[in-house]
């Protein structure tokens, strides 16, 4: 079975240490997750590539207790969905970007988390379909 | 130009099989016009909002084919207020005395849900589950809660409030109080709110006519007054929905830009208001848009709630035909239906659910997907 990244460009892969992959504005500075072409702030087009730090605090949180609407949700359901966290975490002074969490209990404001990759499902194929989480660290 | 509104009606809010949504924007729209005393041959204009029905004039087949202009909208959970306010603009301009704003809608039972590429949000972010709108009320009040001291018995007696509104308003869709107790122990949806801390989508319809001020006496002898209605969208920095990301910057939402704007453009303040509509699409919801809108202080709310200053003979009285919580949220008549309700509330029409005291100024608000606002502000 093969390990599939969830999607092109969103993170490193494959990479022994895992970054997300944002873009930072070459004219006002402002950094997005996802990468995109044109800079939300200034109207610019030269954005760059930046890769975002894998460490940061917990910003904000939920917890998803039933399954998305499927489509566009394309995760387990029924018996085999499993309630996952969800929050905002603040990755340095660049960017908060919204994740899966690996824990729903004990998640606090404020708390240290780091990036993971998690198994998200399995395709058509059989391959392990991977995707990024945070996790509380230690 | 002033605008006055001389006409309001709905059809009920709930679960109606076999009646299609266009059918409920006809029994609205024959409602308001016999309440403002006019015929649909008198229309000269019309608006239409809806997410479900692509083309909300197709009303004329069961009206009367008058040939008048009629346009469609869809703005989120903010069509009715964009229906509103080009209609309201239309006769400010000059171009027509008198028009109806109209919205209607039939939703599937469930969560909303879209194709993600549509809100410019990456495909991924759907697949992973992140394309939910009830996730985004849980981390944004979960959030509030932390940083201004509001707790989930606050949640649980906003939403044991909009039921028991809901009670004394026969067009309602959920008419049955539920004890706090009851809304805390529901199903946890998205920490810190359950089940029943949550509106739903449903069905329904309502229409308001509308026309210059100067001429209402000839409709109504209690027309009420459109003060302000505006429509604003997110600035970057602001936490809102179908967000992949934010900024480091933070700045205020879209409710708190065009609270503001409406609240100038009328020339009154939070402290005039005697009766409030807000978009409760969860009770954390309305908790977080009581200060955005600027009704009190971030923090407050614990405490106005827990004096009962948000029912219906309180000081701040919202929701009082049960919001949506007790109504479901049809799209695009949500928004009129709050219209609906302060007409009659300034009217002294509201029966069961009057608020005491002769109110003279209302308010309403709507917040949605992804990322903008309306607010209406009427007087008689």
């Amino acid at each position: 079975m093969a390990r599939v990244p969830v999607a092109q460009g969103v993170f490193t892969w494959p990479a022994e240490d895992p970054r997300l992959i944002g873009s930072r504005c070459g004219a006002c500075g402002i950094v997005t997750f996802p990468a995109q072409d044109s800079c939300p702030r200034c109207a610019s087009t030269g954005m760059a590539q930046h890769l975002l730090p894998r460490r940061g605090q917990l910003w904000a949180w939920t917890t998803q207790e039933f399954p998305p609407p499927s489509p566009p949700y394309s995760g387990p359901t029924g018996d085999a969905f499993v309630p996952y966290g969800v929050g905002y975490v603040q990755l340095g002074e660049d960017v908060k970007v919204e994740t899966r969490l690996t824990a729903t209990d004990g998640l606090r404001i404020g708390m240290e988390m780091e990036l993971v990759l998690v198994p998200f499902r399995t395709d058509g194929e059989g391959n392990e379909v991977v995707s990024f989480a945070f996790r509380p660290a230690a | 130009m002033d605008v006055a509104i001389v006409g309001v009606g709905l059809h009920p809010f709930g679960r109606f099989a076999g009646v299609t949504g266009i059918e409920m924007g006809a029994i609205a729209i024959r409602k308001a016009l016999a309440d403002a005393n006019v015929e649909w041959r008198d229309i000269q204009f019309a608006f239409g909002g809806s997410y479900e029905i692509d083309n909300p004039d197709a009303v004329v087949a069961l009206m009367g084919l008058t040939g008048i202009p009629f346009n469609n909208v869809y703005n989120g959970c903010a069509t009715a207020a964009s229906v509103l306010t080009l209609a309201a603009n239309t006769i400010r301009l000059g171009e027509h005395e008198l028009g109806i704003a109209v919205g209607m809608d039939k939703h599937l039972p469930g969560a909303f849900s879209a194709d993600p590429r549509l809100y410019a949000c990456p495909s991924w972010y759907g697949e992973l589950g992140h394309f939910v709108t009830t996730k985004f009320f849980g981390m944004k009040i979960n959030k509030y809660m932390h940083d201004h001291g509001i707790s989930s018995a606050t949640l649980a007696r906003v939403a044991a409030k909009a039921y028991r509104n809901g009670a004394r308003n026969p067009n309602a869709f959920r008419r049955k109080p539920l004890s706090e107790a009851e809304i805390l122990g529901s199903r946890m949806l998205n920490h810190p709110l359950t089940q029943y801390m949550f509106c739903a989508p449903d069905e329904g319809a309502a229409a308001v006519v509308l026309c210059r001020a100067d001429r209402a006496h000839r409709y109504t002898d209690k027309p009420i007054y459109l003060r302000a209605s505006a429509v604003r969208t997110r600035r970057l920095g602001a936490f809102e929905v179908h967000s992949p990301w934010l900024p480091i910057e933070e700045t205020a939402g879209p409710t708190v830009d065009v609270s503001r704007a409406a609240f100038e453009t009328a020339g009154i303040g939070p402290e005039d208001v005697d009766v409030i509509q807000l978009q409760d699409t969860d009770a954390g919801a309305e908790v977080i848009h009581l200060a955005e809108n600027g009704f009190c202080k971030d923090g407050e709310q614990e405490s106005l709630v827990a004096r009962g200053e948000l029912e219906i003979g309180g000081r701040l009285p919202v929701n009082t035909d049960g919001g949506l919580l007790a109504n479901g949220e049809p799209i695009g008549a949500s928004g009129l239906r709050q219209v609906h309700e302060i007409v009659l509330q300034l009217r002294g029409q509201a029966g069961e659910r009057q608020v005491p005291g002769d109110p003279k100024v209302g308010y309403t608000q709507l917040y949605g997907a992804p990322g903008v606002a309306g607010v209406s502000i009427l007087s008689v």
